[in-house]
């Protein structure tokens, strides 16, 4: 398959403001894709089309195509729950539960059905493994996950993203609202995570998207202005807009 | 420019004026309850003993002790519990959790709200015609719980509500990512998370419950039974009831003025025991969730 996730002619209105503009666009696996642009420019909601997790905001209308592994995701008979365990997300601000490490990451094999503890236990030191925290939390798993710093907690949250083997991570400006080195860290591990998966990355940080990205996009008042190689974009952009952002005149 | 004269007069003193005014009406507030307390202490506290506590009233209920008005009382609060909860907090998820905001979900509120605000005698003439009457329960037990119930059930409804409103919605959102459905996500995240708040709630609803008299008046609590009830279709005597028939309509009334007070004396600590015990609880189980 060439395209993993695919949207044609894609709109989308909250209420009766018009957020997302005739979006037509492909991403190919194993790829890093960044979603820049200033904010309300629609890039989080573009983001979130793609475990529909629009749909928990009322008043939401999409019209167009959306597809993801070739499937149309806003077809009738689409079983939501199983979408989002293919398409992972991450959020802004680290959400983990007010559980222990452990549980935080067992969660999403729990609420699928999965009770085989050894299969558990093993799918957590992997998922940790993946998400470079195992060695900083492999002698606290019953500790609470709001003992770990923001960062941890960040890195955490991708374990638990990882764990229910998902073939697409979303992230919404992951590492928004952590320091440096934290920061630092999820980058590294994004590098990394794009092997084995697709990843879509919403951010507000021009270095980072340079960073961590194969593909960029840029979008602005709900419309996709360009896309294409992060090089590219970066170092010959077509578009006056987005040249404009990207050196930090507006934004 | 010259800057205007006098911008900042007095802003000192006024701050330490309001300030001393609210410290001071606050003070008044405690004070009050202190009065209070002291008074039904003071009068109160001569006729509590062991006996008081576990004996039945004697002559006329100006001897003797309170023990089958402390057993009622126990076994309509267990009552209306049993009631109240498991409707109240099951329809605060669904008003919380499920219904959008819609006209019906405004609805709802709006009908719980002024659920909350009707007089409590009127519950209990409603209890009366209804439990009493109409279904044949009689005064009973389980007439009087029912009743109480209803009368909770508002309270319970809102303060399991805002526990639920208090979770972040990020919880949630993190829950549906993982491919968690709604009743999971509700069960495994949201609720364990209220789960302090909620339990807090519920026990706070108890202490009101304990210290009702309308609701009881019709369908449940009675004048003098010496005896303890043997099922749910017994009368009762009740703490709040007790105290109101001898204070008014006993056989001596000034007789029986300690008695009244010592009744009052058990209510009230009944009421700040079960306070004192929401707020443990509530800390012990945040210390808790936040562990686990």
């Amino acid at each position: 398959m060439n395209h993993i996730i695919a949207t044609e002619k894609l709109n989308l209105y909250y209420n009766d403001f018009h957020a997302l503009k005739n979006i037509s666009m492909q991403m190919r696996p194993n790829t890093v894709t960044a979603l820049i642009g200033p904010s309300g420019c629609g890039k989080s909601t573009y983001l979130r089309l793609f475990n529909r997790m629009n749909d928990l905001i009322d008043g939401v209308k999409i019209t167009g195509d959306v597809r993801v592994e070739g499937k149309d995701i806003y077809a009738k008979n689409t079983d939501v729950v199983e979408l989002r365990r293919k398409v992972g997300m991450v959020f802004q601000k680290p959400n983990p539960f007010p559980k222990t490490i452990f549980e935080n990451v067992a969660y999403g094999l729990r609420v699928n059905g999965i009770n085989d503890n050894g299969f558990i236990k093993d799918k957590i030191e992997q998922s940790l493994v993946q998400a470079a925290l195992w060695d900083e939390v492999k002698d606290k798993l019953n500790k609470s996950a709001f003992e770990l710093s923001g960062g941890q907690q960040q890195r955490l949250c991708i374990a638990r993203a990882l764990a229910i083997e998902p073939s697409i991570i979303l992230m919404d400006e992951p590492a928004s609202a952590l320091d440096p080195i934290s920061t630092a860290k999820i980058e590294e591990l994004i590098y990394e995570l794009k092997e084995n998966y697709t990843i879509v990355i919403v951010t507000h940080n021009m270095q980072q998207a340079g960073r961590v990205s194969d593909n960029t996009a840029f979008f602005y008042l709900g419309e996709l202005i360009e896309y294409g190689e992060t090089k590219e974009i970066f170092t010959n952009p077509k578009d006056k807009k987005t040249q404009n952002y990207i050196t930090g005149r507006f934004g | 420019m010259e800057w205007p004269k006098n911008t900042e007069r007095n802003k000192n003193l006024r701050q330490v004026i309001a300030f001393t005014s609210f410290k001071l009406l606050s003070y008044a507030v405690v004070m009050i309850l202190f009065l209070i307390l002291a008074q039904i202490i003071y009068k109160g506290i001569s006729v509590i003993s062991w006996e008081f506590l576990t004996a039945m009233p004697e002559d006329g209920m100006t001897k003797g002790g309170i023990f089958p008005a402390i057993v009622g009382t126990f076994y309509l609060v267990l009552g209306s519990m049993v009631f109240a909860f498991p409707i109240g907090v099951l329809s605060a998820i669904y008003i919380n959790e499920y219904t959008k905001d819609s006209f019906y979900k405004r609805f709802i509120k709006l009908m719980t709200n002024s659920l909350a605000g009707i007089p409590s005698i009127v519950f209990g003439l409603f209890g009366m015609t209804l439990f009493v009457n109409t279904l044949g329960f009689g005064d009973s037990i389980l007439a009087g719980s029912l009743t109480l119930g209803l009368l909770t059930l508002p309270v319970v409804i809102r303060t399991t509500e805002e526990a639920l409103k208090s979770v972040d919605d990020s919880f949630r959102h993190g829950g549906y990512a993982l491919g968690a459905t709604k009743l999971q996500t509700i069960r495994r995240v949201v609720l364990p998370i209220a789960f302090p708040n909620i339990i807090t709630g519920l026990i706070l609803s108890i202490g009101r419950v304990s210290g009702e008299t309308a609701p009881i008046l019709f369908t449940v609590a009675a004048y003098f039974l010496p005896k303890l009830p043997t099922g749910i279709f017994d009368q009762v005597m009740a703490l709040p009831y007790h105290l109101y028939v001898i204070s008014t309509s006993g056989t001596n009334v000034a007789e029986s003025q300690p008695i009244a007070y010592g009744t009052a004396l058990v209510l009230i600590m009944i009421v700040l025991l079960v306070n004192i015990a929401a707020n443990t609880l509530r800390r012990y189980l945040g210390k808790k969730v936040k562990m686990n």
